[in-house]
């Protein structure tokens, strides 16, 4: 296993030029500037005019993943977005950035010829960089579900926490999430906290969940999941949490907070104070990309129903939990673990299948929702406070 | 006790049976060793009851609650939005007409 090696010591397992737009209005000169570009070429943004520290810091965090070579940011010129602290803050890790002003640069076409002559020379000082060695135990995962069905908790989830245990034994970092998943999961989870102190942060973070959405009126619950057999949060909770596996939670972090050593995180994904700006994470996308700011240089995505999403930056793989929709999906699936339904296959073979991909992609294998072009990105308004002083391990 | 090999049992303190593959309606199904008929077709993964239960009861799955009964139960009933409510919050989905409303 190779990877590129970033300033800060972390490794990437792909080294990609970021197109950044930091306003809706930016958008489309940056998505123009991409296209028709090579594999390695991603745009995220953030879509707001308004200023928001979580929008800020995240776009801070995915500029400077270890996934990531270059970046070019793009600007409206007239938005809140702080582009000279993002910029700063890119060139202090050594990474090649430029800023483009839509409105100093011409306009529309100027600024699109501007950004593409700029990139395509990224691309091709990027591809001569070398790379170093990389341990198992050097890879952050992450794990989320999306379009789940009442198989998600049977098979691939569970399956996903056998890779997630077996990643953790080797040293790596694992990440979990979605504590709006996790209602009614809060007294078995604190029962694998690493100290009682991270138990009562853990059952806050639910609790905190519980509150959020009870406000909203909704839980984090799609009409899919009913028609999948899903009848309740607490049961599309209980499969979700399967994920997890069986390690000791090593912490409780928050989005774009680096976990400092290997072992198994929970994200608190849902905002912290009176219940502002709608949804935590209004699609899966978010909580991918949320991983990402957390340092994921990949994540498991387990799919009942049949999601086909992937991710800019970095790859995403996906389970099938469902041996129907399998049939259906296969060439959007990288692994079928509905076949342990079908008695073809065990959880644990299963389970090791996951783990041999994910070693197999930071290896530089594809996913299928990388060679599909999946690049998938959303980011929308939140507001945290800091950690409590219990969640990190010392 | 007996049950047909498409019931799955995924923890012993369970009050249902998960479907590892489909059930045709009008098919016969033992549970618990008691032979009940399926009178809709049920998909993979839908949840059918080990025992009679009242309203009011807890179902359990994992070990564990996800939700509480809305009306009384026997044995080889699907348990599913019709007869579960959620102790948290409500549970919405598309009616057959396409709009959505509050299930359970």
């Amino acid at each position: 296993m190779r990877g590129w090696l970033r300033s800060d010591g972390r490794k990437g397992i792909r080294n990609v030029v970021v197109v950044a737009y930091l306003v809706e209005c930016a958008h489309h000169v940056a998505r123009e500037i991409t296209a028709g570009d090579s594999e390695n070429v991603h745009v995220i943004g953030f879509p707001g005019c308004f200023p928001n520290a979580y929008a800020q810091k995240m776009m801070e965090q995915l500029c400077t993943h270890p996934n990531v070579g270059a970046v070019l940011i793009v600007s409206l010129g007239c938005e809140s977005f702080n582009r000279h602290q993002l910029a700063d803050i890119i060139a202090a890790t050594g990474r090649d950035v430029k800023t483009l002003v839509i409105q100093n640069s011409g306009g529309t076409r100027t600024s699109i010829t501007e950004g593409r002559s700029w990139v395509r020379a990224q691309c091709e000082l990027l591809a001569l960089q070398p790379m170093v060695p990389m341990a198992v135990s050097e890879l952050i995962v992450g794990t989320v579900c999306g379009g789940s069905d009442a198989t998600s908790g049977i098979t691939g989830n569970p399956a996903a926490g056998i890779a997630f245990d077996k990643l953790v034994a080797a040293g790596a970092t694992c990440i979990f999430e979605e504590t709006g998943e996790l209602i009614g999961c809060e007294a078995i989870m604190e029962a694998r906290a690493a100290t009682p102190e991270l138990a009562a942060e853990l059952r806050a973070s639910v609790e905190k969940a519980a509150r959020y959405y009870a406000t909203l009126g909704y839980g984090s619950f799609a009409s899919g999941n009913a028609d999948g057999g899903l009848s309740t949060i607490e049961e599309k909770s209980l499969g979700a949490y399967m994920k997890s596996g069986q390690s000791v939670i090593s912490g409780l972090i928050k989005p774009g907070i680096i976990p400092p050593k290997g072992g198994l995180y929970l994200m608190d994904v849902v905002p912290d104070g009176e219940v502002r700006f709608g949804f935590p994470n209004i699609s899966d996308n978010a909580e991918i990309v949320e991983m990402m700011a957390s340092g994921a240089h990949c994540t498991l995505f387990v799919t009942g129903r049949g999601s086909v999403v992937g991710s800019a930056i970095a790859p995403v793989i996906k389970i099938a939990a469902n041996p129907h929709m399998y049939a259906r999906l296969s060439e959007d699936m990288d692994i079928n673990a509905g076949r342990i339904l079908e008695g073809q296959a065990t959880l644990d073979e299963v389970g090791q299948e996951i783990f041999d991909k994910v070693i197999g992609l930071a290896c530089g294998e594809r996913s299928k929702s990388e060679e599909l072009g999946h690049r998938e990105f959303i980011l929308t308004y939140k507001t945290f406070e800091p950690l409590g002083p219990s969640c990190l391990p010392t | 006790m007996n049950s047909d090999p498409r019931l799955l049992l995924l923890s012993p303190e369970d009050s249902v049976f998960v479907l590892r593959d489909q059930v045709e309606g009008g098919e016969t199904v033992l549970v618990e060793g008691v032979l009940v008929t399926c009178s809709v077709r049920l998909g993979l993964g839908q949840k059918i009851a080990r025992k009679d239960l009242k309203a009011g009861y807890k179902i359990f799955k994992y070990g564990a609650a996800i939700g509480v009964l809305t009306s009384d139960i026997q044995i080889g009933d699907h348990v599913h939005l019709h007869n579960l409510r959620s102790e948290y919050t409500p549970t919405y989905a598309l009616n057959g007409e396409g709009k959505s409303e509050v299930m359970s």
